[in-house]
């Protein structure tokens, strides 16, 4: 055991290496459990599954990274799936234009998010709490407490379909194109110069002001960027699971745990976007490996828990190591 | 440092504490993981109300099967004359857990259309309501406040958990109006009228015997249940694991799932990935079509289901014309305790414990209840028991 | 509760929580005197002070940690905890009682002392840490409770439901609580290292702060109101509940902290504030009860004045120690341990 991770630690080095050495550890039992699971057919089920919260990730980790939190995308992603089910009603036809809808509503939720965090000046703990709220509570208010309405077929294939019949694998699942495209589109970004701003401003903000970045800005456009993943998230659950009222619920702490697993530093400045997915990837690989290990489902928080602890204990201990890029004193920071 | 220092020292003391309480404590509680796991069934598991509630299910209940939110099985019928009040205009005060799921918002609106039939005949005057948001504690202050507040001349209360609000109930029967218990029950036999369908057991029995009927000898059953802890979903279970036993069914697992259609598909592709799933018992039909899906999207044959009286669920039972079966809950008991409220004050008998009928909704009657709630959304309860109301169907409708 | 308020400066940031909360209680007695009630009636009052208990205990410890710019989200984990230890020890008997309280507030310190072992020694996120502690708390209940247990004596029933005039018990040994709490910050030397603590750690320990043991002390007491909530838990329901976890009340504290005036990121704030922000949630929830709101739009007004209250202070106290935690630190801590509010 020791001497897997060491090999893993020399192999990925550095705080967001854990993540990688988890998820090779995680995939490993899973092998050891059932070695039929990385036959195409169910690593495809397992990945389109698990597209949603990577994608949710990558947002989240735009927010993270510049310092702050988006506690709302749990309630948005419900919220999307709702407006979904309700403007839609069944109906094919309307389903391009409440598509534009849903980006619209979600890049406006990441707006209020990021004016009422930067301009206000409140707390991004408190604003995305207030706006968790707020959807939860706004859209029960706009369906009479449970969703109505219905998806349309073609809204349901981004999440449930994909190109079929591929040789070895069975079916591509549509899911797993996006979040590849999402995921490569979010590494991109970060390397442009929106992309080193983004990270300056979570290090170091009186820095990255004072050399020009508009942190104010960029931050705002983060939260957007949170709102669109919520967005594309919210169709891809939508269309994998359909419409229920508890869709979304718990999320935002799911996805924070995915991306502080990834070795991103709650209260920015630190991590890579890669890291935070795959993080995302190994907290769905863990709750296959309970399932797998069938561990009886009231203990499993406990050793989700316990795992996370750990993981996050161990990758600050390899940030702390000397040597290594991060500064210890800000791993207890509280991102406001 | 002294404050510290102090801290530290009467943590230490508690340490002690710990020390000697840890050795006293230890016959009562945690008798090891392993023992309790096995024995969590029997917790909720009490045999004369299982065998109780199965024997309810074949008596014909007392009164108008028109009207099944009036009629009562075995009925022990109380005196109510001391409630019994000239003035007419009654307010009646309504203490809900909440409306957290499609059940409750289903129920809430029916009870709030049974009102409006009683207000405009001058039954009642005001209703008032308050909502607890599933939080006991919040619950216990609602309760509280109407009972201060002197103006109801009935409480009506749907508690949130049983145990924990029988204080509450308590205080408010002890202060002399009627007090009308539904859907969960409480400790105490304080209440008026405590109103409730047969339960938790009949439910569970009904969906495990309908497995155990429609499938072969060694085929397996997948159970998708909600959330642990919660005493009527807990007697579903127990119940079902009580049928199963003495089944040659293969239970491949229990798991929670938080209602959640996506966490349910997930799962239920996750099994179907490792071997045949023959049959799915659900403790509740929230997400039953995402269970559904499930098979379809892996190329597998329809499980043997029991769902519940959801209509998406039971329009996607006749879509795929399934073997399955939705148990009910009665969801017309939302009905009951308004008109209880009118009955006891007008000083007219009610039974004291109010048992309605709770009857599955089988193949033959499927077509039957699909096109009565033709127009209604999918996140509605087929049994809502609403139809003859003034407000029927706009109110479910378009809520 | 005014007479917590320190005299510090004309209009400090605790003076205006508490001009927020008499502008609550005046918007709301406006309107729910506009809606044909009494806001102030004695029944309401009640409600109002019943409401501001639970939340209060778990408040006030929430406060002294997001002091020291930690966080817990394991509180309501614990709390629902406690009530069970506390609810199975008092077995009905009332001579339990004080082997059953010594016994909750034991297990919710030391669980607060793993939370802060962990973030302190094991250098893991607060946010992460307490999460995950809240996870395996949530595991071993649901593994080991499969709902309500214990027995909770008649007479300790007595702190959930007793009240002196119009103010219930529980309330007034909240406001207890509180008051030592107001005290411990102000008048000892661990009080005024937690504010330099949550300035900024590293400034703390070069000037010979012990700040684990701060840092230590914070997530110890926090456990041991979170116990204290629990065992108001259990007084109000006659037994343990497990299923209380699902309320989040842990982010009900949060926003109550946040709303008294302390900042998230540590060093500035205080329990009086603390108490005035439990306060405005309490009146909201009062007066959303007594003029029949939606349950729905419950939330979204919650939230909307959540965002809104803190809005409205946000930007003079953010001014005033934005760049601290990196830039200007020494003068942060002067600036926060000449003020304890």
């Amino acid at each position: 055991m020791t001497r897997v991770r060491a090999a893993a630690a020399a192999l990925f080095g550095g705080g967001t290496g854990t993540v990688f050495a988890l998820l090779v550890l995680i995939f490993a039992g899973i092998f050891a459990m059932n070695p039929g699971f990385f036959e195409g057919p169910s690593l495809m089920a397992f990945l389109k599954q698990a597209a949603p919260l990577v994608i949710l990730a990558a947002g989240q980790y735009f927010v993270i990274v510049s310092g702050n939190f988006d506690l709302s995308v749990g309630a948005l992603v419900g919220a999307q799936v709702v407006i979904a089910a309700r403007l839609i009603d069944g109906e094919e036809p309307r389903t391009v234009p409440v598509l534009l809808v849903m980006l619209a509503f979600g890049l406006l939720v990441g707006l209020v998010n990021g004016l009422v965090t930067t301009v206000l000046k409140v707390q991004s703990f408190i604003t995305t709490l207030g706006m968790l709220l707020v959807l939860y509570g706004a859209i029960r208010l706009w369906t009479g407490g449970a969703p109505t309405g219905a998806l349309s077929e073609s809204f349901r294939t981004a999440g449930r379909r994909g190109i079929e019949n591929v040789p070895i694998l069975g079916q591509i699942p549509w899911a797993l194109l996006i979040m590849l495209a999402v995921g490569a589109g979010a590494i991109l970004l970060m390397r442009t110069r929106f992309g080193r701003i983004l990270m300056a401003s979570g290090d170091n903000e009186l820095a990255a002001r004072l050399s020009g970045g508009r942190v104010d800005t960029v931050r705002t456009a983060a939260f957007v960027l949170s709102g669109l993943s919520a967005t594309i998230a919210g169709v891809l659950i939508g269309g994998f699971a359909g419409v229920s009222a508890q869709v979304g619920e718990g999320l935002e702490f799911t996805v924070i745990t995915a991306v502080v697993l990834g070795g991103v530093v709650l209260g920015g400045g630190r991590g890579a976007v890669l890291a935070a997915m795959a993080g995302a990837l190994a907290i769905e690989a863990l709750f296959t490996l309970f399932n797998q290990m069938a561990l009886p489902a009231t203990l499993r928080p406990t050793v989700q828990g316990a795992i996370i602890i750990a993981a996050v204990a161990y990758a600050a201990r390899q940030r702390a190591r000397p040597g290594a890029t991060a500064a210890p004193a800000t791993a207890t920071a509280t991102p406001s | 440092m002294q404050t510290t220092r102090l801290a530290f020292a009467s943590a230490a003391a508690l340490g002690l504490l710990l020390a000697t309480g840890c050795t006293t404590d230890t016959p009562t509680e945690s008798p090891g993981e392993e023992t309790s796991a096995a024995e969590s069934g029997d917790e909720w598991f009490v045999q004369a109300e299982y065998e109780e509630q199965l024997a309810q299910r074949d008596i014909e209940p007392e009164g108008d099967p028109a009207t099944p939110w009036l009629q009562a099985i075995e009925p022990e019928w109380v005196d109510t004359s001391e409630f019994a009040s000239e003035e007419g205009e009654a307010t009646v005060c309504f203490s809900n857990a909440s409306v957290s799921n499609p059940w409750r918002v289903t129920g809430w609106i029916t009870m709030q259309e049974q009102v409006k039939v009683l207000q405009e005949a001058g039954e009642i005057g005001e209703f008032r309501h308050s909502d607890a948001g599933d939080d006991d504690d919040q619950q216990i202050s609602d309760i509280q406040a109407f009972v201060d507040s002197g103006e109801c001349d009935a409480l009506i209360i749907s508690p949130s958990t049983t145990a924990t609000l029988t204080p509450a109930v308590e205080t408010a029967c002890a202060s002399g109006i009627p007090v009308i218990v539904f859907d969960r029950g409480v400790n105490t036999d304080c209440a008026t009228t405590f109103i409730h369908p047969i339960g938790g057991y009949a439910y569970g029995a009904d969906a495990a015997e309908f497995l155990v009927e429609n499938l072969e000898p060694g085929s397996t059953v997948l159970a998708l249940r909600i959330l642990p802890g919660v005493d009527v979903l807990e007697h579903r279970w127990a119940a079902a694991q009580e049928i199963f036993a003495g089944s040659e069914l293969e239970i491949l697992g229990d798991e929670f799932t938080g209602g959640d259609a996506a966490e349910i598909k997930n799962l239920v592709t996750q099994y179907l990935q490792r071997g045949e799933v023959d049959g799915i018992w659900m403790d509740a039909g929230d997400g039953a079509v995402a269970a559904i899906e499930a098979f379809e999207d892996a190329g597998q044959p329809y499980p043997v289901m029991a769902g519940e009286d959801e209509l998406s669920f039971m329009r996607k039972w006749e879509e795929t014309g399934m073997t399955a079966i939705a148990p009910v809950y009665s969801n017309f008991q939302w009905r009951t305790p308004v008109l209880a409220a009118t009955m006891i004050l007008s000083g007219e008998q009610v039974p004291a414990e109010w048992i309605l009928p709770q009857e599955p909704i089988t193949e033959a009657d499927l077509a039957d209840y699909l096109e009565r709630n033709a127009d209604m959304p999918s996140l509605h309860y087929a049994k809502f028991g609403g139809e003859d109301l003034p407000g029927f169907p706009d109110a479910w409708r378009d809520r | 509760m005014i007479a917590f308020s320190p005299s510090a400066r004309p209009l400090g940031t605790t003076a205006l929580i508490y001009l927020a909360l008499a502008g609550v209680l005046a918007l709301g007695g406006a309107a729910v005197a506009l809606d044909g009630g009494n806001l102030f009636a004695t029944a309401n009052l009640v409600d109002m002070l019943t409401r501001t208990s639970l939340t209060g205990f778990l408040a006030i410890g929430m406060t002294l940690v997001i002091l020291c710019r930690s966080l817990d989200l394991s509180v309501g984990y614990v709390a629902a905890l406690s009530s069970l230890v506390g609810a199975t020890m008092m077995d009905g008997q009332a001579a339990n009682l004080p082997l059953a309280v010594g016994a909750v507030l034991l297990v919710s310190g030391l669980i607060g002392a793993a939370n802060g072992a962990i973030i302190a020694f094991l250098k893991v996120n607060p946010f992460i840490a307490t999460l995950g502690t809240g996870l395996i708390i949530k595991g071993y209940l649901d593994t080991e409770y499969k709902g309500p247990a214990g027995d909770v004596p008649a007479v300790f029933q007595q702190f959930g439901y007793t009240r002196i005039a119009f103010v219930p018990v529980s309330a007034i040994v909240m406001l207890a609580v509180a008051a030592a709490a107001i005290w411990f910050l102000r008048a000892t030397r661990t009080g005024h290292h937690m504010y330099a603590v949550g300035g900024d750690v590293d400034v703390a320990r070069m000037s010979g702060i012990r700040t684990t043991r701060v840092l230590l002390t914070a997530h110890v007491l926090c456990g041991m109101t979170a116990g204290m909530a629990g065992l108001l838990l259990a007084a109000r329901f006659g037994t343990g509940s497990a299923e209380a976890y699902t309320n989040l009340y842990e982010l009900d504290a949060i926003a109550a902290v946040v709303l008294g005036g302390t900042l998230l990121l540590g060093g500035k704030g205080g329990v009086a504030g603390t108490v005035a922000g439990v306060a405005i949630l309490a009146v909201l929830d009062t007066v959303f009860n007594v003029m029949q709101i939606d349950p729905f739009a419950k939330d979204v007004l919650r939230g909307a004045v959540i965002i809104a209250a803190v809005a409205l202070y946000a930007r003079r106290q953010l001014d005033r120690t934005a760049r601290r935690p990196r830039f200007a630190a020494a003068q942060g801590i002067e600036e926060a341990q000449g003020r304890p509010s």
